[in-house]
């Protein structure tokens, strides 16, 4: 379990307010993400957690250790995956993990029943030097080497950050399947559509925390009915849209645009507001908002 | 239409390894084209030809009309490039690094002057313009960075994951800039680990071990390969690859 109250972390002087006043809790076998881009606070609140780094204030407990007095205690029992790869390339593979198991007074053997699935994909490779892996190997080696001492907790700080969809997609699979082992896990994402595969969502902007719930509560709480439309003129529609007077908030979504009103009693006049330009054939769907709708609307509202 | 990129059988050998392997396609005049791959799937290696950084092992290739053999210079003063990694210097100001890299580029003082004042004035920048680059927020980085690479006048640009790690509004502004560019006849070429961004380009060409594996609108690609999202596109053709490598 992690326990976070009101965590304040400042560089340069104060000027740059990092964590600024972060409370949150993981609990024992949670799935949790943080989500929010570059300068939100992600790592710096790992770097907190795995005791590399103090805080100037609050508190922060990790499996009821102090991450300040008891941090000796807490580093046997965590793993931790730094955003940025932090092996040693000049090691292969093999001798990465070794290096990572006696570092922690074990060895390969004893824990491999919780390495072998993702261990198994990169073995054929493991007499190369880790400086000549592909991004997608690299992130299962770190994450062997997170796993080899049998932590209870495992911070992951954007694990997927670079790799391409294929490697996204195996590196969540191995995350749920770690999860069900009964581990807990502290993991931050860029990406916005991966918030959704986490029990528990924090979304971080500039150092605070904008929203944090379930997925599906987050979703739920959007308040505002949101519309998709598409056409086969993109670009002509969105700065049309963009234009119009009861238009709340318009953005590109992928294949569509996602839109809200200030008056939704109007939807009517929006047709009629759309039939004076010729967009070729518009589809209009009332939807769902995504996790990135809901982010985008909170940073509007702060 | 007018082909400002054009190759022919394309092909980079190092040794037995074929990193990029007989790619022929044409790329328009404002077209936003979408360079996909996996990771390792050979993009580097065939962008680096494009920007006449790599002389290619065999095929042919024209890059605004200049041939990526003979005529690499000429490549690089008609092309901008940027990357995600910055191009910027963090040490100089915002109006320091438009001015250098003008300078860089040819462009004689009076352009300078002219064309400081109208890209500050279109990324709303004119109180930053004596700010350090290093003092500016990711966003504005990214969306300087991308002003710069135009700030020669090139009918091509490419961008490379020009918008990791920010926040999904100014992820969004920035594909404003790019729409803006392809509007005035910039052709922009574009790779992205974003999928949903795939779904903005004009036309996308998707890399699996080397080889262009599809080349369509995201429309016409979904349909072909009946499913819902560019992401799925992706997943269904690059989930086989041998080379997980880079």
């Amino acid at each position: 379990m992690i326990t976070v109250q009101h965590l304040i972390k400042t560089y340069n002087k104060g000027t740059v307010k990092a964590v600024n006043d972060i409370s949150f809790e993981v609990k024992d076998g949670e799935l949790f993400g943080l989500i929010g881009p570059d300068g939100a606070g992600k790592s710096s609140i790992f770097r907190m957690l795995t005791t590399l780094l103090l805080p100037d204030s609050g508190i922060a407990t990790v499996n009821g250790y102090d991450i300040v007095n008891d941090f000796q205690n807490i580093r046997n029992h965590i793993g931790y995956m730094p955003g940025r790869f932090s092996l040693y390339q000049d090691l292969t593979i093999e001798e990465n993990l070794e290096f990572f198991a006696t570092v922690f007074n074990t060895s390969i053997e004893e824990n491999y029943d919780l390495i072998k699935d993702i261990y198994v994909q990169i073995e054929p490779f493991k007499d190369r030097r880790t400086g000549k892996l592909s991004g997608g190997m690299k992130q299962k080696l770190a994450l062997c080497c997170a796993l080899i001492h049998k932590p209870d907790v495992l911070f992951l700080d954007e694990p997927t950050t670079g790799v391409d969809v294929v490697s996204r997609r195996e590196f969540w699979d191995m995350l749920k399947k770690l999860k069900n082992q009964g581990l807990t896990i502290l993991v931050s994402t860029p990406y916005m559509d991966e918030a959704g595969l986490c029990d528990r969502i924090a979304l971080l902007q500039n150092g605070q925390i904008l929203s944090i719930d379930t997925p599906a509560h987050i979703v739920a709480s959007f308040g505002d009915i949101l519309y998709s439309l598409s056409s086969p003129k993109m670009y002509k529609l969105l700065v049309t849209m963009r234009a119009y007077d009861n238009m709340n908030s318009c953005f590109a979504f992928g294949d569509s645009l996602h839109l809200t009103l200030k008056d939704n009693s109007k939807k009517d006049e929006l047709y009629s507001y759309l039939k004076k330009s010729d967009f070729g054939e518009i589809e209009i769907n009332q939807i769902m908002p995504t996790i990135e709708d809901c982010f985008i609307k909170l940073l509007k509202e702060n | 239409m007018e082909a400002v990129i054009s190759t022919n059988k394309l092909t980079k050998r190092f040794g037995q390894f074929i990193a990029a392997n007989e790619l022929t396609f044409d790329v328009y005049k404002g077209e936003i084209f979408g360079f996909l791959g996996a990771n390792g799937a050979g993009k580097t290696t065939a962008m680096r030809m494009l920007c006449g950084l790599s002389i290619p092992s065999s095929g042919a290739a024209t890059i605004a009309g200049f041939d990526v053999y003979k005529q690499t210079e000429q490549i690089k003063k008609n092309i901008g490039y940027m990357s995600q990694k910055f191009s910027l210097y963090e040490d100089l100001t915002v109006a320091e690094n438009i001015r250098f890299y003008a300078g860089i580029y040819g462009l004689k003082i009076p352009e300078i002057k002219a064309k400081t004042i109208e890209l500050l004035e279109r990324l709303g920048m004119m109180n930053e313009a004596k700010k350090l680059v290093r003092e500016l927020p990711l966003g504005w980085k990214q969306k300087l960075a991308f002003s710069v690479s135009l700030v020669h006048s090139p009918k091509i640009v490419f961008l490379d994951e020009p918008t990791g790690g920010v926040d999904p509004v100014t992820r969004r502004q920035f594909w404003d800039l790019i729409y803006y560019a392809a509007d005035s006849g910039v052709t922009v070429f574009v790779t992205t680990h974003y999928m949903d961004e795939a779904e903005y380009c004009n036309r996308v060409s998707i890399m699996v071990d080397g080889v262009i594996e599809a080349l369509d609108s995201p429309r016409n690609l979904k349909r072909q390969f009946e499913v819902d999202s560019m992401e799925d596109v992706f997943y269904k053709l690059a989930r086989n690859a041998k080379r997980a490598e880079q």
